[in-house]
């Protein structure tokens, strides 16, 4: 086990230096970085959408309901729903779901690329696979899943603000006067820091998975499911290990 | 040329190719034959670099493949076109980007002089009406003729071709067998063809190399093959009795031919 794990590491290591050379045709490269901006932010939209909102819905409706103090203003509320979104639901929650929806494309594409000789012909061209099939997709993510965190911190204290007065647990007045108390800006570094930490975790495990895939339609999907899971865990340790540095 | 010199691999324990050294011939058409399971798509993964040798040289125009780093390989990579068994055409393109593919990673030229390129080599592998089409929507004979086109778009040196009629019908094989000799002999490309397919090795081989269990077990011209007495490649090719009558029948024709040629015939000299 000890074994294996260093060997993935190790050709993990190999395969983000390989990386690094000068690309063939730099046009080629934006074209396939731009496509994988869409492929992986606009296409990851929709389901950011409906899990923040509906998670800072959540949020409002349970701690309301844990403060049974009367002693305690309901503008609080609104404030645990502010630092709960943007310190660990809209990152790491998010983070998590990308990782089953962006890590299963990006291991099952690479893995059919390599299983049906795809990834082959283009070597054979004289196209260095890592850079042009992995590097656009790790800069992408970088670039677009800290974008989609930012959004989705926005529309879960949103949902927070409307499951609120939906519920009649507090008026929007009171969920404002909470949202701009105590207002602390370096929790917004730390979702960042954390956001462009998973999205690395998020892209290249993934690819690394389906890039090495051997075998056919079974290795694509076990591929594929490792990904995954091994991408959900690293995330929940670096959230562990984040908050153990940055807090 | 290629010349393949003590090619080693083995794949953990296994030994896949046992000291193999072959000649590819220049401008013509060499078959790499042999049963399943012989080696032939190894050694020509190793001939292309995309499995690197244990031990031994390949070797282009005096150049030594094996011995470069990548990035002094790619010069001759680019003089590499191939044809995979699975076509492998990329999925998320259309017909027509798979073939203009090679010419926007790889050339200066204008869009308008990669848009003629292409429509020449889509028009010279007979595709039409399919240049918006997706891979998954034209049939496999289709497929590998677009493969072609994408492989000699670059014009290269060298076409290599991974067993080009798997999967296909006898007379689509025909007609794709047919393509690569036309395209080896109007491009002067040496081309290199992994096949176990007699139709092939009767039509189409210039120079054939046979392999067995790892080895170079024969290695000669299309002619002499009908007058090897080695049993393994006998064995092999003209395992049926039509193919047995076939051998018979060549061979009086090739006694003919020769008979006519020490005459100063003219048919000897077709």
């Amino acid at each position: 086990m000890e074994f294996r794990f260093f060997y993935h590491f190790g050709r993990f290591l190999l395969m983000l230096k390989g990386m690094f050379s000068r690309p063939e045709n730099m046009r080629m490269y934006w074209k396939e970085f731009m496509k994988q901006c869409v492929d992986i932010g606009i296409g990851s939209l929709g389901i950011v959408v409906i899990i923040s909102t509906f998670l800072g819905a959540v949020t409002t409706v349970q701690t309301a309901y844990q403060l049974v103090s009367g002693f305690i203003p309901k503008s609080t509320i609104a404030m645990v729903v502010r630092d709960t979104m943007i310190i660990e639901l809209a990152p790491t929650m998010i983070c998590i779901v990308l990782g089953g929806v962006v890590g299963s494309k990006i291991a099952s594409e690479l893995g059919n690329m390599r299983i049906s000789e795809q990834i082959d012909a283009q070597e054979i061209m004289g196209i260095n696979t890592k850079a042009y099939l992995i590097g656009p997709k790790i800069l992408a993510a970088l670039l677009t899943i800290p974008a989609l965190v930012v959004i989705a911190a926005f529309l879960g204290i949103f949902g927070g603000l409307e499951a609120g007065k939906l519920s009649g647990i507090l008026s929007h007045e009171q969920f404002m006067e909470g949202l701009r108390s105590s207002f602390d800006g370096y929790n917004v570094f730390f979702a960042l820091s954390k956001s462009y930490t998973y999205a690395f975790i998020i892209s290249s495990i993934p690819a690394y998975y389906g890039y090495h895939v051997q075998g056919g339609a079974l290795e694509i999907g076990k591929a594929s499911t490792t990904a995954v899971v091994i991408s959900c865990v690293m995330i929940l340790f670096a959230d562990y290990a984040l908050a153990a540095m940055l807090l | 040329m290629i010349e393949l010199k003590n090619i080693r691999k083995s794949f953990g324990e296994k030994e896949i190719l046992k000291d193999v050294s072959a000649t590819m011939e220049a401008g013509k058409t060499n078959l790499i034959i042999g049963a399943s399971g012989s080696g032939k798509t190894v050694l020509m993964k190793c001939m292309v670099g995309l499995i690197p040798v244990d031990s031994g040289q390949v070797i282009y125009n005096g150049e030594d493949f094996t011995a470069m780093d990548d990035n002094a390989k790619k010069p001759i990579r680019q003089a590499i076109g191939m044809l995979f068994q699975g076509s492998a055409l990329f999925d998320s393109m259309t017909v027509e980007q798979n073939v203009m593919f090679p010419l926007d990673m790889f050339s200066t030229m204008s869009y308008k002089d990669k848009r003629k390129r292409m429509q020449e080599c889509l028009d010279r592998v007979a595709i039409k009406d399919a240049n918006k089409k997706f891979p998954a929507e034209i049939s496999g004979g289709m497929k590998k003729r677009v493969g072609i086109a994408r492989a000699i778009v670059l014009n290269p040196k060298y076409l290599f071709v991974d067993e080009p009629n798997s999967g296909l019908d006898p007379q689509t094989s025909l007609v794709i067998d047919k393509l690569i000799k036309d395209i080896t002999i109007d491009y002067n490309i040496t081309t290199v063809v992994n096949t176990h397919d007699m139709n092939t090795v009767m039509e189409s081989g210039d120079h054939i190399v046979y392999m067995h269990q790892g080895k170079k077990q024969w290695e000669g011209s299309n002619e002499d093959i009908i007058f090897s007495e080695d049993k393994l490649l006998n064995d092999f090719i003209f395992a049926s009795e039509f193919f047995q009558d076939i051998k018979e029948m060549r061979k009086t024709e090739a006694f003919r031919d020769k008979k006519w040629r020490h005459k100063g015939g003219e048919a000897g000299n077709k």
